[in-house]
């Protein structure tokens, strides 16, 4: 079957490509485009690792046809910070609220699940500005982590939440 | 952290060195990486379990347009490797199999191809013909009278044992037939994943100087570089294996895999880069696991409760390869003699050959099997002599200056202060008397090691080594072959340097595990070694740049010879003369131009000599599980876990607390929800909706503490953290469940099935 040509918009860039049609998302942005922030931790949408953003809808982008994507809002981990792409200097630079608060909370250790809990944080936050303990864990229960045991990105979620929308 | 010891930089809870860049997702793992050129690599796998090769097809793959290489056992040296070089013999896998398979996904053959389609295509038209021989399963089917001989190439003592090991001291059978409780029970553990997040994946490079450089997904650069050497015939000095970012590891990536000689191999054949990246698939279908055991454990105690000897019979399910299973079943061996003065102990360990996935090292390393059964012995103990399972191990638990025979000392200890304090805390004895039906409280304890000692690796280096450059701009540069895979040595190691130089962390450049260019060598990252080791060859490192930096200013302020100097806050002053110093960079200014322009470096090493047969410092902890028992269902919720744990000085104290909660989180899914389904040497549980490791919401809440102390062995006082502590849960829960409801569960995992079937019994 040949290639149709997509265009995608990826963190606000349209981006013109040719895809097989049973190309993946993930596989148009790790393999074609090199955007290698987003993971591909088990490829079955079991882990989350390869969680992106359609529009305002989270998705396994392993699961996601990149046919399926066009004319859709496309933000991936890159997109989040949309400095960190074009501003080396990553030490003063200001991130995503949620990006800052996994820093700070010791929320990261091997990173490679990193990019995958914070987009699905991004969207429960966006969802839910204020989520309790629970919304917090529901939020994040389609994205495994072996390092951290979970608690302190669950705390991250919500140093971040406090920081977005203020509750005092 | 002890009073007594005033840090700037150690005991701080710094957010990791490497956090930024993982939170914006430009860490670099090996399947990020792409060069120009590069081919893609993929395995075929044996589909059966045993079975001879009789013949290997690969016309049809090699004619599909793209493939650029297809080999075969046949095509490579037939060099054998393994880790333990110390024991050749024991060195028994062949990259792709040669004549015969041992297990379902044995690697057979390996294909490069321009991209992943056509790898995997040209897979599916490698034609192989078998002749299938009976499967042996499980350890009983290997030992079995006329048991298939898994390694029948070379001569075993007992067919399908590959090797064993004997422990012994006392007078064991004079105590059996004196005690007042002899508990005589045989035990079942079973096999569980790493399930590390990042799948194995690894590139490499063949230069134009005969170079061959190869980024890998390991924990052990420096094993990589060796057995790639010795499988490929090539020098280790004309190997560079470069570490990127890892995404965890728990002991499974510590050895040189089948994927990674593929990859090196056909790069060097075909002058261009060859990635192979596993799929999730292949992991849990093929990839290492936690060795399952079968424990025979018969302990005696007197009526008061004392600890009098242990008989500890082990069988290892080592599946077809020895992997490190001779390292588990010499550990398990010290584990069953852990936490106790047990004056009397024999021990057993064999280490038996299956036609299943080998087993290999995993985070505990025999101890969360040793310590599940030796921990439920003692609640059990407990519970006949009628006393207070806290009460029961104070009595026999180890101190400081403890001696096992033969094996170690113990120097630092907090396991008496571990037990009152978790005790204290969960309101134990209270708690324990007014349960309602369906509750439980549990205990469990652990020790672990801080590095080994043992060298089976048979090295000739020291078993780790640092190099530390100083420059005039008040900044050094820490070269280590240390290996950060998630763990954060990398902040670790650069807040021990800072300390003792008395810099900021951000002074400090790290090169790390890149073996053309960090020291030779260091053993990698495995049995909690990296802290207590890299951290004391850091700190000597450090020094040697000191004593330099100490003469020149010494000099400038004519110093009497009694003066002591000190480094702190980017500066080198008199301890009693605080106002006259010099800052940290003209110290290094004067010095290399006292030196005629040689640059400022100091080099460390450390290998634990003298320190016993396991490792220079164990740590300790204690945890209480308290459990709800749903009768109609058999689900075990755990609804508080509270840990104490000793590990010296915490050297970044949000760092520890959050391995130890993984702990918790892996030590849950032990007892709990994680297994194999195998059929007849088939991995059934092969995705992550089958094999289930706990999700955000499974995690119980909790507390954990730490306890002070100082390890005199260990950098700033520093020893393990966050391995042992996924050894106590499955006890502590399988406690509490039995609290609960009456069921004893001796048969990990302690699955609903199994509650539900006790209680129908009872």
């Amino acid at each position: 079957m040949k290639k149709e040509l997509i265009t995608l918009n990826i963190n606000g860039d349209d981006i013109e490509i040719a895809v097989h049609p049973w190309r993946t998302l993930n596989e148009v942005l790790r393999d074609q485009l090199h955007l290698t922030g987003t993971k591909l931790g088990c490829g079955t949408g079991d882990c989350g690792a390869c969680t992106v953003l359609l529009d305002d809808q989270s998705v396994s982008s392993c699961l996601t046809l990149a046919i399926e994507a066009e004319g859709h809002k496309i933000t991936t981990i890159e997109g989040l910070a949309p400095e960190a792409a074009t501003e080396n200097d990553l030490e003063n630079l200001t991130l995503d609220p949620i990006q800052e608060s996994f820093i700070a909370k010791g929320a990261i250790q091997c990173g490679f699940c990193t990019p995958g809990m914070i987009m699905s944080g991004k969207f429960l936050l966006d969802h839910t500005p204020n989520p309790n303990e629970a919304e917090i864990r529901a939020g994040l229960s389609g994205n495994l982590c072996r390092c951290t045991g979970y608690n302190k990105i669950v705390d991250a979620i919500a140093d971040a939440a406090e920081k977005i929308s203020p509750t005092k | 952290m002890s009073t007594d010891h005033n840090f700037s930089v150690v005991g701080k809870s710094l957010p990791r060195s490497d956090a930024r860049i993982k939170a914006v997702g430009a860490a670099q793992y090996a399947d990020d990486m792409f060069l120009p050129g590069m081919l893609h690599g993929k395995l075929l796998r044996s589909p059966v379990a045993h079975a001879l090769i009789k013949s290997i097809d690969t016309s049809a793959a090699e004619a599909l347009p793209g493939v650029k290489c297809v080999i075969t056992g046949q095509d490579i040296p037939k060099i054998k490797y393994g880790n333990w070089r110390l024991v050749p013999e024991s060195q028994d896998e062949y990259a792709l199999a040669i004549d015969k398979v041992r297990f379902i996904g044995d690697e057979v053959a390996a294909v490069a191809a321009i991209d992943k389609d056509s790898a995997e295509e040209a897979i599916r038209l490698i034609k192989v013909e078998y002749e299938e021989l009976p499967g042996a399963y499980s350890v009983e089917e290997s030992l079995a009278d006329k048991a298939p001989v898994i390694h029948d190439e070379y001569e075993q003592t007992t067919p399908n044992i590959s090797l064993d090991r004997k422990i012994e001291y006392g007078d064991l059978d004079k105590v059996f037939a004196e005690a007042d409780l002899v508990l005589d029970d045989v035990f079942t553990v079973h096999a569980t994943s790493h399930a590390y997040m990042e799948p194995c994946s690894c590139l490499s490079e063949y230069d134009h100087d005969g170079r061959l450089t190869i980024w890998t997904s390991t924990q052990t650069p420096y094993f990589v570089q060796c057995l790639l050497a010795s499988t490929m015939e090539m020098r280790e000095n004309d190997i560079r294996v470069i570490k990127p970012f890892v995404g965890g590891g728990f002991g499974g990536k510590m050895e040189m895999r089948p994927w990674e000689f593929c990859s090196a191999f056909m790069a060097r054949k075909l002058g261009r880069p060859v990635k192979f990246t596993l799929t999730r698939e292949e992991e849990l279908a093929t990839g290492r696991r936690r060795h399952p055991m079968r424990i025979h454990s018969k302990v005696a105690f007197s009526k008061e409760g004392m600890l009098l000897g242990k008989e500890f019979n082990v069988h290892l399910d080592g599946g077809a390869y020895n992997s490190m299973g001779p390292t588990a079943c010499f550990l398990c061996g010290n584990f069953g003699a852990m936490l106790y003065n047990y004056p009397n102990y024999r021990y057993y360990g064999a280490h038996v050959y299956t036609n299943k996935p080998p087993a290999g090292a995993m985070r505990g390393f025999g101890a969360p099997q040793a310590l599940f059964v030796a921990e439920t012995q003692m609640n059990v103990a407990a519970e006949k002599l009628g006393l207070d399972p806290v009460d029961i191990r104070l009595m026999n638990a180890m101190e400081s200056g403890d001696e096992i025979p033969g094996v170690a000392t113990i120097s630092s200890c907090g396991f008496k202060e571990s037990l009152i304090k978790v005790a204290e805390m969960t309101n134990w004895r209270e708690k324990r008397k007014n349960l309602k039906p369906g509750q439980g409280l549990g205990l469990g304890c652990y020790s672990f090691i801080s590095g080994g000692v043992f060298n089976w690796f048979n090295t000739r280096y020291n078993f780790t080594r640092a190099e530390v450059r100083a420059f005039e701009d008040g900044t050094v540069h820490l070269m280590t072959m240390a290996s950060d895979i998630g763990q954060g040595c990398d902040t670790v190691l650069r807040q021990i340097l800072a300390e003792e130089l008395g810099l900021k962390v951000s002074d400090i450049r790290l090169t790390a595990a890149d073996t053309a260019v960090t020291p030779q060598a260091d053993l990698g990252t495995w049995g909690s070694r990296v802290t207590l080791m890299a951290g004391n060859a850091v700190r000597k490192a450090a020094q040697e740049i000191k004593e330099e930096l100490f003469k020149m200013v010494s000099l400038k302020f004519d110093l009497n010879v009694i003066h002591d100097l000190r480094c702190g806050d980017g500066k080198i002053y008199p301890a009693n003369r605080p106002d006259r110093a010099v800052s940290f960079g003209d110290a290094v200014k004067m010095a290399q131009r006292a030196n005629r322009g040689e640059p400022i470096i100091g080099y460390g090493s450390y290998t634990p000599r003298n320190k016993g047969l396991v490792t220079p410092a164990f740590s300790f902890g204690a945890q209480v599980a308290e459990c709800e028992v749903d009768k109609e269902t058999g689900a075990v919720e755990v609804k508080f876990m509270t840990t104490a744990h000793d590990c010296g000085t915490p050297i970044n104290p949000m760092s520890v607390e959050g391995q130890l909660e993984g702990s918790v989180h892996m030590g849950l899914g032990y007892a709990l929800s994680e297994q194999f389904i195998m059929k007849e040497g088939k991995t059934l549980t092969t995705t992550f909706l089958d094999y289930k490791i706990p999700c955000a919401e499974d995690m119980p809440p909790g507390v954990s503490v730490h306890i002070d102390t100082y390890e005199a062995d260990g950098p700033f006082g520093a020893k393990e953290a966050g391995e042992g502590l996924v050894s106590p849960t499955a006890p502590a829960i399988a406690d509490a469940v039995y609290a609960a409801t009456g069921y004893r569960c001796m048969d990990l995992p302690l699955t609903p099935q199994k509650v539900l079937a006790s209680m129908k019994k009872v």
